[in-house]
Protein backbone atom coordinates (compact mmCIF):
# COMPACT_ATOMS: atom_id res chain seq x y z
CA UNK A 1 0.00 0.00 0.00
CA UNK A 2 1.15 3.16 -1.02
CA UNK A 3 0.13 6.94 -1.31
CA UNK A 4 -0.91 8.38 -5.08
CA UNK A 5 2.19 6.23 -6.40
CA UNK A 6 4.79 7.58 -4.05
CA UNK A 7 7.25 5.02 -2.35
CA UNK A 8 5.96 2.50 0.48
CA UNK A 9 5.70 4.07 4.29
CA UNK A 10 9.04 3.20 6.06
CA UNK A 11 8.19 3.13 9.94
CA UNK A 12 11.00 3.16 12.45
CA UNK A 13 13.45 1.19 12.84
CA UNK A 14 13.72 -2.13 15.14
CA UNK A 15 16.05 0.27 17.35
CA UNK A 16 14.49 3.30 17.02
CA UNK A 17 11.10 1.88 19.14
CA UNK A 18 10.06 3.56 21.81
CA UNK A 19 8.74 1.26 24.83
CA UNK A 20 4.87 0.87 25.25
CA UNK A 21 5.38 1.91 29.01
CA UNK A 22 6.13 5.52 28.14
CA UNK A 23 3.07 7.35 29.36
CA UNK A 24 4.35 11.02 28.25
CA UNK A 25 7.10 13.19 25.83
CA UNK A 26 8.09 16.93 26.55
CA UNK A 27 10.14 18.79 24.35
CA UNK A 28 13.07 21.70 23.84
CA UNK A 29 13.35 24.27 21.07
CA UNK A 30 16.73 24.75 19.57
CA UNK A 31 16.99 28.22 17.95
CA UNK A 32 19.69 29.66 15.91
CA UNK A 33 20.34 31.65 12.41
CA UNK A 34 21.36 29.71 9.73
CA UNK A 35 24.45 27.49 9.58
CA UNK A 36 24.92 27.52 13.20
CA UNK A 37 24.70 23.94 13.56
CA UNK A 38 21.08 23.40 15.08
CA UNK A 39 20.59 20.35 12.99
CA UNK A 40 24.20 18.71 13.91
CA UNK A 41 23.43 19.43 17.62
CA UNK A 42 20.24 17.42 17.42
CA UNK A 43 21.69 15.03 15.33
CA UNK A 44 24.46 14.61 17.80
CA UNK A 45 22.16 13.91 20.92
CA UNK A 46 19.38 11.96 19.42
CA UNK A 47 19.10 8.48 19.98
CA UNK A 48 17.59 8.01 16.42
CA UNK A 49 18.32 9.47 13.10
CA UNK A 50 17.21 13.06 13.35
CA UNK A 51 13.88 13.26 11.16
CA UNK A 52 12.22 15.72 9.54
CA UNK A 53 8.65 17.55 10.09
CA UNK A 54 7.18 19.76 8.23
CA UNK A 55 4.42 22.29 7.79
CA UNK A 56 2.52 24.30 5.30
CA UNK A 57 1.73 27.92 5.91
CA UNK A 58 -0.32 29.55 4.05
CA UNK A 59 1.94 33.37 2.71
CA UNK A 60 -1.27 35.36 4.70
CA UNK A 61 -0.19 33.54 7.93
CA UNK A 62 3.40 34.32 7.22
CA UNK A 63 2.35 37.77 7.38
CA UNK A 64 5.33 39.67 4.97
CA UNK A 65 3.60 39.63 1.75
CA UNK A 66 1.14 42.27 0.77
CA UNK A 67 -1.53 40.24 -0.37
CA UNK A 68 -4.11 42.83 -1.59
CA UNK A 69 -5.75 42.02 -4.52
CA UNK A 70 -4.53 37.80 -4.97
CA UNK A 71 -6.98 35.64 -5.05
CA UNK A 72 -5.04 32.46 -4.71
CA UNK A 73 -2.97 31.98 -1.43
CA UNK A 74 0.42 30.38 -2.28
CA UNK A 75 1.81 27.54 0.81
CA UNK A 76 4.98 27.59 1.73
CA UNK A 77 6.29 24.50 3.36
CA UNK A 78 8.70 24.89 6.60
CA UNK A 79 10.92 22.07 7.48
CA UNK A 80 11.85 21.50 10.54
CA UNK A 81 14.85 18.63 12.31
CA UNK A 82 14.29 16.92 15.34
CA UNK A 83 15.47 14.24 17.09
CA UNK A 84 14.52 12.07 20.48
CA UNK A 85 16.14 10.57 24.16
CA UNK A 86 14.38 8.49 26.14
CA UNK A 87 14.83 9.33 29.68
CA UNK A 88 13.18 6.74 31.19
CA UNK A 89 10.48 3.76 30.55
CA UNK A 90 8.35 6.63 31.30
CA UNK A 91 9.68 9.43 30.07
CA UNK A 92 10.91 10.64 26.11
CA UNK A 93 12.79 13.86 25.19
CA UNK A 94 12.04 15.47 21.82
CA UNK A 95 14.59 18.29 20.76
CA UNK A 96 13.73 20.48 17.66
CA UNK A 97 16.15 22.51 15.84
CA UNK A 98 13.95 25.49 13.87
CA UNK A 99 14.17 26.25 10.80
CA UNK A 100 16.51 28.63 9.54
CA UNK A 101 14.31 31.25 8.51
CA UNK A 102 14.19 33.58 11.36
CA UNK A 103 10.71 34.84 9.99
CA UNK A 104 9.05 31.25 10.77
CA UNK A 105 9.79 29.95 13.83
CA UNK A 106 6.89 31.93 16.00
CA UNK A 107 4.52 31.34 13.30
CA UNK A 108 4.91 27.01 13.46
CA UNK A 109 1.23 26.67 15.83
CA UNK A 110 2.29 24.79 18.96
CA UNK A 111 6.62 25.09 18.46
CA UNK A 112 7.02 26.93 21.31
CA UNK A 113 3.53 26.12 23.83
CA UNK A 114 4.25 23.55 25.92
CA UNK A 115 7.98 23.41 25.51
CA UNK A 116 10.09 23.27 28.48
CA UNK A 117 12.53 26.16 27.04
CA UNK A 118 14.63 26.89 24.02
CA UNK A 119 18.28 26.69 23.33
CA UNK A 120 19.79 29.67 21.53
CA UNK A 121 22.83 28.66 19.43
CA UNK A 122 24.91 30.95 18.68
CA UNK A 123 27.65 31.97 15.97
CA UNK A 124 30.05 33.85 17.14
CA UNK A 125 31.10 35.24 13.87
CA UNK A 126 27.31 36.50 13.11
CA UNK A 127 26.22 37.91 16.69
CA UNK A 128 23.58 40.09 15.29
CA UNK A 129 21.48 37.31 13.61
CA UNK A 130 20.76 35.92 17.46
CA UNK A 131 18.88 39.31 18.52
CA UNK A 132 15.87 39.33 16.85
CA UNK A 133 15.84 35.57 18.52
CA UNK A 134 16.08 36.63 22.04
CA UNK A 135 13.72 39.37 21.81
CA UNK A 136 11.06 36.81 20.53
CA UNK A 137 11.77 34.33 23.30
CA UNK A 138 11.71 36.89 25.99
CA UNK A 139 8.62 38.16 24.82
CA UNK A 140 6.89 34.87 24.97
CA UNK A 141 8.63 34.17 28.21
CA UNK A 142 10.22 30.97 27.05
CA UNK A 143 13.09 30.40 28.92
CA UNK A 144 16.63 30.22 27.30
CA UNK A 145 19.97 29.14 27.74
CA UNK A 146 22.75 30.33 25.32
CA UNK A 147 24.95 28.01 23.77
CA UNK A 148 28.04 29.06 21.82
CA UNK A 149 29.05 26.71 19.01
CA UNK A 150 33.09 26.47 18.83
CA UNK A 151 33.65 26.96 15.18
CA UNK A 152 37.58 26.81 14.38
CA UNK A 153 37.39 30.22 12.64
CA UNK A 154 35.57 31.69 15.16
CA UNK A 155 36.68 34.72 16.71
CA UNK A 156 37.84 34.76 20.29
CA UNK A 157 35.69 35.92 22.99
CA UNK A 158 34.95 35.26 26.51
CA UNK A 159 32.16 34.19 27.67
CA UNK A 160 31.25 37.67 29.41
CA UNK A 161 32.53 39.88 26.43
CA UNK A 162 29.36 37.71 24.58
CA UNK A 163 27.13 38.11 27.54
CA UNK A 164 27.95 41.94 27.00
CA UNK A 165 27.32 42.17 23.27
CA UNK A 166 24.30 40.08 23.51
CA UNK A 167 22.76 42.30 26.53
CA UNK A 168 21.99 38.93 27.87
CA UNK A 169 20.60 39.27 31.93
CA UNK A 170 22.99 38.03 34.56
CA UNK A 171 20.59 34.99 35.26
CA UNK A 172 20.55 33.80 31.85
CA UNK A 173 22.84 30.78 31.68
CA UNK A 174 25.68 30.99 28.09
CA UNK A 175 27.81 28.12 27.46
CA UNK A 176 30.40 26.95 25.03
CA UNK A 177 29.90 24.12 22.93
CA UNK A 178 30.65 22.08 20.37
CA UNK A 179 27.48 20.72 18.46
CA UNK A 180 29.27 17.83 16.54
CA UNK A 181 29.67 16.28 20.23
CA UNK A 182 27.21 14.26 22.03
CA UNK A 183 28.33 15.01 25.35
CA UNK A 184 29.40 18.60 24.40
CA UNK A 185 25.44 18.82 22.65
CA UNK A 186 23.98 16.90 25.99
CA UNK A 187 25.75 19.47 28.40
CA UNK A 188 23.79 22.36 26.72
CA UNK A 189 20.43 20.57 27.09
CA UNK A 190 21.75 19.82 31.03
CA UNK A 191 22.12 23.39 31.21
CA UNK A 192 18.68 24.31 30.40
CA UNK A 193 17.27 21.92 32.53
CA UNK A 194 19.50 22.86 35.24
CA UNK A 195 18.10 26.67 34.64
CA UNK A 196 15.00 25.77 34.33
CA UNK A 197 15.59 23.63 38.10
CA UNK A 198 16.57 26.87 39.43
CA UNK A 199 13.88 29.26 37.99
CA UNK A 200 10.58 26.53 39.34
CA UNK A 201 12.85 25.90 42.24
CA UNK A 202 12.48 29.99 43.40
CA UNK A 203 10.18 30.75 45.52
CA UNK A 204 7.03 32.78 44.20
CA UNK A 205 7.80 36.54 44.72
CA UNK B 1 -5.19 7.54 -7.54
CA UNK B 2 -3.28 6.73 -10.66
CA UNK B 3 -3.94 9.93 -12.56
CA UNK B 4 -1.51 12.00 -11.12
CA UNK B 5 -1.84 15.38 -12.65
CA UNK B 6 -1.01 17.39 -9.41
CA UNK B 7 2.43 18.18 -7.51
CA UNK B 8 3.42 15.44 -5.28
CA UNK B 9 2.58 17.00 -1.68
CA UNK B 10 1.18 19.81 -3.36
CA UNK B 11 -2.38 21.43 -1.39
CA UNK B 12 -4.36 19.97 -3.88
CA UNK B 13 -2.92 16.23 -2.79
CA UNK B 14 -3.71 17.53 0.59
CA UNK B 15 -7.00 18.34 0.49
CA UNK B 16 -8.23 15.14 -1.11
CA UNK B 17 -6.40 13.54 1.70
CA UNK B 18 -8.42 15.41 4.62
CA UNK B 19 -11.23 15.39 1.88
CA UNK B 20 -11.05 18.77 2.31
CA UNK B 21 -11.55 19.36 5.78
CA UNK B 22 -10.16 22.39 7.74
CA UNK B 23 -7.20 21.73 9.50
CA UNK B 24 -7.86 24.02 12.21
CA UNK B 25 -10.92 22.69 13.29
CA UNK B 26 -9.72 19.28 13.86
CA UNK B 27 -6.53 20.53 15.12
CA UNK B 28 -7.39 20.62 19.00
CA UNK B 29 -5.51 18.60 21.50
CA UNK B 30 -2.67 17.13 19.63
CA UNK B 31 0.80 18.65 20.24
CA UNK B 32 3.94 17.94 18.42
CA UNK B 33 5.36 15.73 21.08
CA UNK B 34 1.44 13.78 21.33
CA UNK B 35 2.60 10.04 22.01
CA UNK B 36 0.43 7.66 19.55
CA UNK B 37 -0.73 3.65 19.86
CA UNK B 38 -2.26 2.03 17.35
CA UNK B 39 -5.33 0.33 19.32
CA UNK B 40 -6.17 -1.75 15.90
CA UNK B 41 -5.40 -3.29 12.95
CA UNK B 42 -5.12 -1.62 9.22
CA UNK B 43 -7.98 -2.79 7.56
CA UNK B 44 -7.70 -2.85 3.12
CA UNK B 45 -10.60 -0.73 3.38
CA UNK B 46 -9.22 1.66 5.33
CA UNK B 47 -7.56 5.24 3.68
CA UNK B 48 -4.27 4.74 3.15
CA UNK B 49 -2.70 7.59 4.80
CA UNK B 50 -5.07 5.92 8.05
CA UNK B 51 -3.63 2.34 7.44
CA UNK B 52 0.04 3.56 7.37
CA UNK B 53 -0.54 5.19 10.72
CA UNK B 54 -1.80 2.39 12.11
CA UNK B 55 0.76 0.00 10.96
CA UNK B 56 4.12 2.27 12.31
CA UNK B 57 2.42 2.91 15.31
CA UNK B 58 2.59 -0.32 17.32
CA UNK B 59 5.05 1.26 19.53
CA UNK B 60 4.18 5.01 20.85
CA UNK B 61 5.37 7.04 17.97
CA UNK B 62 5.11 11.38 18.39
CA UNK B 63 2.68 13.52 16.09
CA UNK B 64 5.87 14.63 14.77
CA UNK B 65 7.94 11.59 13.82
CA UNK B 66 4.05 10.24 12.22
CA UNK B 67 4.47 13.54 9.97
CA UNK B 68 8.34 12.44 9.03
CA UNK B 69 7.43 9.01 8.33
CA UNK B 70 4.54 9.83 6.04
CA UNK B 71 6.23 12.89 4.97
CA UNK B 72 2.63 14.86 5.54
CA UNK B 73 2.67 18.35 7.10
CA UNK B 74 2.16 18.57 10.78
CA UNK B 75 -1.10 19.79 10.48
CA UNK B 76 -2.90 17.12 8.12
CA UNK B 77 -1.54 14.19 10.25
CA UNK B 78 -3.52 15.88 12.87
CA UNK B 79 -6.42 15.46 10.76
CA UNK B 80 -5.93 11.85 10.09
CA UNK B 81 -5.68 11.22 13.75
CA UNK B 82 -8.40 12.68 14.78
CA UNK B 83 -10.14 10.45 12.29
CA UNK B 84 -8.54 7.67 14.16
CA UNK B 85 -9.03 8.68 17.23
CA UNK B 86 -13.15 8.90 16.76
CA UNK B 87 -13.15 5.69 15.23
CA UNK B 88 -11.28 4.02 18.62
CA UNK B 89 -8.63 2.79 16.30
CA UNK B 90 -5.62 4.92 18.13
CA UNK B 91 -4.65 6.06 21.82
CA UNK B 92 -3.11 9.36 22.23
CA UNK B 93 -1.08 10.04 25.13
CA UNK B 94 -0.96 14.04 25.68
CA UNK B 95 2.66 15.43 26.63
CA UNK B 96 3.26 16.60 29.84
CA UNK B 97 0.78 19.83 30.67
CA UNK B 98 3.05 22.59 30.84
CA UNK B 99 2.15 25.30 33.65
CA UNK B 100 4.13 28.35 33.89
CA UNK B 101 7.10 26.18 35.22
CA UNK B 102 7.82 23.02 35.05
CA UNK B 103 7.51 20.63 37.81
CA UNK B 104 10.75 19.72 39.48
CA UNK B 105 10.59 16.38 40.01
CA UNK B 106 9.81 15.96 35.56
CA UNK B 107 13.39 18.03 35.35
CA UNK B 108 15.05 15.84 37.91
CA UNK B 109 13.89 12.78 35.82
CA UNK B 110 15.02 14.64 32.42
CA UNK B 111 18.72 15.43 34.06
CA UNK B 112 18.72 12.18 35.06
CA UNK B 113 18.36 10.55 31.54
CA UNK B 114 20.61 12.97 30.07
CA UNK B 115 23.14 11.81 32.63
CA UNK B 116 23.28 8.44 31.78
CA UNK B 117 23.46 9.87 27.63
Amino acid sequence: MDFSGSEPVRGPGEAELLPATVAAAVKVVVVGGFGVGKTTLVGSVSEIRPLTTEETMTEAGVGIDDLAGVERKSSTTVAMDFGRITISDQLVLYVFGTPGQERFWFLWNGLFEGALGAVVLVDTRRLEVSFDVLGRLEARGVPFVVAVNSFPESPLHSLDELRGALDLPPHVPIVECDARLRDSSRDVLMALMRYLYELAAQPVG
Amino acid sequence: MTNQDWEEGGPERFFVITRGRDRQQDAAGFDLVTLIIARSRPEPTMQPEHAAILRICGSPLSVAEISAYLRLPNSLVIVLLTDLIAAHKIEARAPIPQAALPDLSLLEAVIHGLQRL
